[in-house]
């Protein structure tokens, strides 16, 4: 045989052998393929029932509460099915104007006390959060260490003291107690939350501020809250929930009913004489959950926001 | 434009000294590089001059005024940082105008100068952009037009390029080099690169351990390193270093270094018996047949394109790098003889300080 027929047969052999390896190595390759496909469906399959029993087991009392708001009188507690047998819609017209004092009026002050705390926290906690994470003072850890430790004292701890030195200041039965204190940078957690996220921001922005001739005060307006929405809307959300659902501090400082905030305002309708209104009380506590749901999902969006802001390397 | 003054300035952490009775005198219009290894105090320095440290002792002026108490937006200079330090949330246009806007100049004052500067760096495309928009190398040019249009007395660099990829740091070298001759402003840069030292300063500061080692032109601290320190940390690759024994009698030196035997050198200014000859890669004749040769053996190459470097193990043990032509055909395990250039030598007594031979001296 000839050389070049040789190298030929040789070269077809080898191109045989490398086509034969490739079937082999697809075949293999769509069979590893199902299996993963396999086991990753499974897998899903077991989160997702997992997930689903406890985001039902979650949601369940607030279905029941959504349900309640619609359902008759008497089928509320004698009936464990969700769905009403008829839908009872004037719950929410009688509960808003069942009491002397329309539920416009406790929505009302429930805003009034609210944004006026949010704004008081977001605009005190953020000043002290900037003095602790840019500024240099004396006692400067003292003091940070000991506003930390009023994170660990109970409200109910200072609630007397605190009750005795507002009626003091005869301030019991307005808003006062209920917004000021807000004013004051009180709620260490948003200072804390603040000092590390403006603790994340580089020195470097404020001293090219300072020599861009910002004061400090500047340097707070025109670049660290600017830079810090995702840190001020995690404190406006938080903020804005815990002041509006709050019931205790109203509780105790509020007495006119036509000061009353909304949670205030839903205990009237177990309070009332024998003529129990669960129905309109639930319509009631499915509105006043309104506003906080449509702010979380509002100002959300700027937790999100602030990723992806830098003018650094 | 002004000269800065440094008298006396110290600073200290605690009780860490960072900065130790340090002189130093910019020339009005100069472009001064401060370079030293790391912690050396080189940025704390430049940060002092800038008004965001305080200094715990000294003065420093600019031009006639003493500004130790003058916080930085009162110095009349301008920064630029190693991470760019851009607002965010700003345009590129806002950040170029937010200092000038600070000081109150006027709105056809600042649109003249924003103009000009965008001009000047070629941004003008880019003044609507937001930092995060930009590529690192429009980011520096933009940080660099944040302090052309303050039209400071002082421009200082803090390693400016060093998170830049090496091909846009050579062209920002240049860059910034154009920008020197245009504006003719006294210049004050931070780098541990010493290309970026020796290819942009007019003078070179050498700092260690917060003190000044050599103040000087590229060319006097390449050929003329006044101490160990500085001969070792200017020059890439760095310089060899060699222990040599020496007796010195009348006109002239005998010195002996381990591997390359003895020879006789005009006398070294000192009576040091122990001294260091420093030699520079490029110092040493490959295959050459003077006194001062040894031999040894390539342990590595490291070809570079335009030249090789030879690391050879001499018989003692020691290594030397060699720079030799790119073409020069060289293995690992080859065994050459190199000889020393007596004449491009460097000598260093025991204190670590330079010696000269007389006849350099004479010369001088």
């Amino acid at each position: 045989m000839p050389d070049t027929t040789i190298a030929n047969h040789e070269l077809n052999l080898a191109s045989q052998s490398v086509e034969a390896k490739n079937t082999n190595a697809a075949e293999i390759s769509k069979q590893l393929r199902a299996n993963r496909h396999k086991r990753e469906s499974r897998q899903a399959l077991l989160k997702h029932l997992f997930l689903g029993f406890f985001a039902i087991l979650m949601l369940y009392p607030l279905l029941w509460m959504m349900a309640a708001s619609v359902k008759p009188e008497n089928e509320i507690f004698g009936n464990l099915s969700i769905w009403p047998s008829a839908f009872h819609w004037d719950n929410y017209a009688h509960g808003w104007n069942r009491m002397q004092v329309s539920f416009t009026t406790f929505y009302a002050n429930s805003f009034l006390v609210t944004i006026l705390s949010v704004i008081g926290n977001l605009i005190s906690c953020s000043f002290a959060a900037y003095a602790f994470a840019r500024l240099t003072f004396d006692l400067k850890k003292f003091w940070f260490a000991l506003m930390m430790m009023t994170l660990m004292i109970p409200y109910h701890v200072v609630l007397i003291p605190q009750y005795v030195l507002f009626l003091e200041l005869g301030w019991v039965d307005t808003y006062l107690p209920l917004v000021v204190p807000r004013f004051l940078a009180a709620d260490a957690f948003f200072i804390f939350l603040m000092v590390q996220f403006f603790r994340q921001l580089p020195r470097e922005l404020d001293e090219a501020a300072m020599i861009d001739g910002c004061s400090p005060y500047k340097i707070y307006w025109a670049i660290i809250m600017p830079l810090s929405l995702p840190a001020m809307a995690t404190a406006g959300i938080f903020s804005f929930i815990w002041v509006w659902e709050d019931f205790l501090a109203p509780l105790i400082y509020l007495n006119d009913m036509n000061n009353y905030t909304v949670p205030l305002a839903l205990r009237l309708f177990v309070d009332q004489d024998s003529q129990s209104a669960f129905g309109q009380m639930f319509a009631m506590s499915v509105l006043s959950l309104v506003p906080v749901i449509l702010v979380f999902v509002i100002f959300q969006k700027l937790i999100i926001k602030g990723i992806g802001m830098s003018g650094l390397k | 434009m002004s000269g800065l003054s440094l008298n006396g300035v110290c600073k200290s952490y605690g009780p860490v000294n960072v900065i130790k009775n340090l002189d130093l005198e910019v020339i009005s219009g100069e472009f001064l590089v401060l370079v030293g290894p790391s912690g050396c105090g080189k940025s704390t320095l430049l940060r002092m001059i800038a008004g965001l440290e305080e200094i715990t002792d000294g003065t420093i002026s600019i031009g006639d005024r003493i500004v130790n108490d003058l916080p930085a937006s009162q110095r009349n200079l301008s920064m630029v940082f190693q991470s760019y330090a851009l607002y965010p949330h700003m345009s590129v246009r806002k950040n170029l105008a937010f200092g000038l806007t600070n000081l109150k100049m006027s709105k056809d004052e600042i649109k003249r100068r924003v103009d000009e500067a965008s001009e000047i760096l070629q941004i003008g495309n880019l003044m609507d952009r937001k930092p995060r928009q930009l590529s690192g190398g429009q980011k520096q040019r933009v940080a660099i037009g944040r302090a052309i249009v303050r039209e400071p007395e002082l421009f200082l660099f803090d390693e400016p390029l060093s998170n830049l990829d090496a091909e846009l740091r050579v062209q920002m070298r240049v860059e910034l080099a154009g920008l020197y001759n245009r504006l003719g402003t006294t210049m004050i840069y931070v780098t541990h690169d010493q290309v970026e030292a020796m290819t942009m300063a007019t003078r070179i500061v050498v700092l260690r351990e917060g003190k000044v080692e050599q103040v000087g032109t590229p060319y006097e601290l390449y050929n003329r390193p006044q101490n160990l320190f500085v001969a070792g940390f200017i020059g890439s690759p760095k310089i060899n270093m060699l222990e040599t024994k020496c007796q010195s009698g009348n006109g002239a030196s005998q010195i002996e270094i381990e591997d390359f035997g003895s020879a006789e050198i005009a006398r070294l200014g000192s009576d040091s018996t122990a001294i260091t000859v420093c030699v520079r890669p490029e110092n040493f004749e490959i295959n050459g047949s003077g006194v001062l040769s040894a031999k040894g053996k390539i342990v590595l190459i490291e070809y570079l394109g335009s030249e090789l470097y030879l690391h050879l193990e001499l018989s003692s043990g020691k290594r030397l790098m060699i720079k030799a032509p790119s073409k020069a055909e060289h293995l690992v395990g080859d065994e050459m003889s190199i000889t020393i250039d007596i004449d491009n030598c460097h000598y260093f007594d025991e204190a670590g300080l330079r010696i000269e031979p007389a006849k350099m001296t004479e010369a001088a």
